[in-house]
């Protein structure tokens, strides 16, 4: 069982948000990178963009599928990570580093409060 | 893993390698190891590749009426090889769909060894007793034996340095008895990656043995086991069918463009009427290579629909990214009139139309 960064927070989805200043910074989890194998495309929104909790904002293609990826909470884009475009292989290689996907600004704080601290996360993967 | 999976016999040998193992039709399968899926995949095409594939089925048909059998089965002209020939054949139905494709090895009039897809297994040896003359025995040889695929550029000196320099003389699509690592084998010189290479099969009580001296063979030479993720992508770049997504009882061996595999003019066989009256009325559909340039940044998948003015005219069969040619790569049922190489197609990928290009032959060529 790999272990998760205590200092992150985790969704149902298998995403990791991480403060970043105001704003949070998204990714997905070992877990999640485990599950998908190779990475070859990352398919992510535009700066300025509204993403609505819980609806697509984005889908990460392996070698042998497609998934989508949900927004952990409401609220605009403020940046997106562009080295993914040419080197989708770094959420593979660095999930929590170089792999993050995008920052948002929360439109609620209080959806923040909401998501897993590590060891719920944890106990929600031990039960997949 | 779930209840009542099956395991190969090299299945210790996964866990130890730190295999990911998926259900795969029942059986507890590597789809991949630690390297990954893509370097994997490389290693094949740059090295070489060990892939357990000893969930494939294998039988013996034999007797006096073996050959009569295989040839009534076979749509490939299978009986009348010479004996050491390993050949590539479809099994129809009497209305020309695909129950199958297999390989026949040819080791006399008497005796035929089949290798059959493992998810038909089952139907294909009631298919073979439902048809066998009663001078043709079949014998279910699969909970014995094991199967291990040795493929790349450097498979097949590999392999001989293990066999006393006994099988690189063997041509392409010829078999024979031979030992490596000390264990008998059945050595094809056949393989489902489009490089050079071997499909050994063993006694299970050997596998083992065979698959560690393999391993410690291969590892030095930039090689590495090798799990299913990489066989379905190696199989897509070099364009070779897979039963289930590209083949089908519903589609015929035309449609599929396996017409070169299918001998209308030798003898009768099941299904051989169907095939030629569809070929003299032509093809209403015909399974053709796509690509999708690197630029659009989509990949078309099984399922996926081809569409023309907002209309479905083809199902995508089989598709993913082309790992050494870049961009993405699939195949796909469309109508007659949009096979052509060079068409210019849409498929519908989750709400978005990527452009795709018709194209004719492999995507990955070997030694390119």
């Amino acid at each position: 069982m790999s272990t998760f960064p205590t200092d992150l927070r985790y969704t149902n989805d298998h995403e990791w948000l991480r403060a970043q200043g105001a704003n949070w910074r998204v990714g997905i989890t070992q877990f999640a990178v485990d599950q998908l194998g190779d990475i070859t495309l990352v398919d992510l929104p535009n700066v300025g963009d509204l993403i609505t909790k819980g609806q697509r904002f984005g889908t990460i293609e392996s070698v042998k599928s497609v998934s989508d990826l949900y927004a952990p909470v409401s609220g605009r884009v403020v940046a997106i990570n562009t080295s993914l475009k040419d080197g989708p292989e770094q959420v593979n290689s660095d999930p929590y580093g170089n792999g993050w996907m995008i920052e948002i600004e929360a439109a609620d704080k209080s959806e923040i409060a909401e998501l897993m601290a590590s060891d719920a996360y944890t106990k929600h993967v031990a039960a997949q | 893993m779930s209840p009542g999976m099956k395991r190969t016999p090299l299945w210790e040998a996964h866990k130890q390698l730190g295999a990911k193992l998926i259900d795969f039709g029942g059986w507890d399968m590597p789809v991949s190891y630690p390297a990954g899926t893509i370097k994997e995949h490389k290693a094949v095409r740059e090295a070489v590749g060990l892939f357990d594939v000893s969930h494939m089925g294998e039988a013996y048909l034999r007797g006096p009426e073996a050959k009569a059998t295989v040839g009534k089965l076979a749509t490939n002209a299978v009986e009348s090889a010479p004996p050491g020939k390993a050949i590539y054949t479809l099994l129809c139905t009497p209305s020309g769909g695909i129950v199958d494709d297999c390989i026949f090895y040819k080791r006399s009039d008497d005796e035929f060894f089949v290798i059959v897809n493992a998810s038909n297994q089952a139907k294909d040896l009631e298919w073979f007793r439902d048809h066998a003359s009663t001078g043709c025995d079949v014998v279910d040889v699969s909970d014995q034996t094991a199967l291990i695929a040795v493929q790349g550029p450097k498979a097949v000196a590999m392999v001989d340095a293990l066999s006393g320099g006994s099988v690189a003389g063997m041509p392409s699509f010829t078999f024979r008895d031979a030992e490596v690592a000390g264990v008998p084998v059945i050595a094809g010189r056949t393989g489902y990656t489009g490089e050079d290479g071997f499909e050994l099969a063993c006694a299970n009580h050997d596998a083992m043995k065979l698959w560690a001296a393999l391993v410690e063979a291969a590892l030095p030479l930039g090689g590495l086991p090798v799990g299913l993720g990489a066989r379905d992508s190696l199989r897509l770049e070099s364009k070779l069918p897979l039963y289930g997504n590209d083949l089908d009882d519903e589609h015929t061996p035309l449609e599929a463009g396996l017409g070169w595999a299918v001998k209308l003019d030798k003898r009768d066989f099941i299904g051989r009427d169907a095939l030629l009256a569809q070929k003299a009325d032509g093809l209403p559909r015909q399974l053709v290579g796509f690509t999708i340039a690197a630029e659009h940044r989509m990949i078309a998948r099984h399922g996926y629909s081809v569409v023309e003015g907002g209309q479905p005219v083809g199902i995508v069969t089989s598709g993913g990214p082309g790992i050494m040619v870049g961009g993405a790569i699939g195949m796909a049922y469309v109508p007659p009139r949009l096979a052509e190489p060079g068409t210019q197609i849409s498929i519908d990928c989750r709400g978005k139309l990527a452009p795709a290009t018709v194209v004719a032959g492999k995507f990955y060529k070997r030694g390119k």
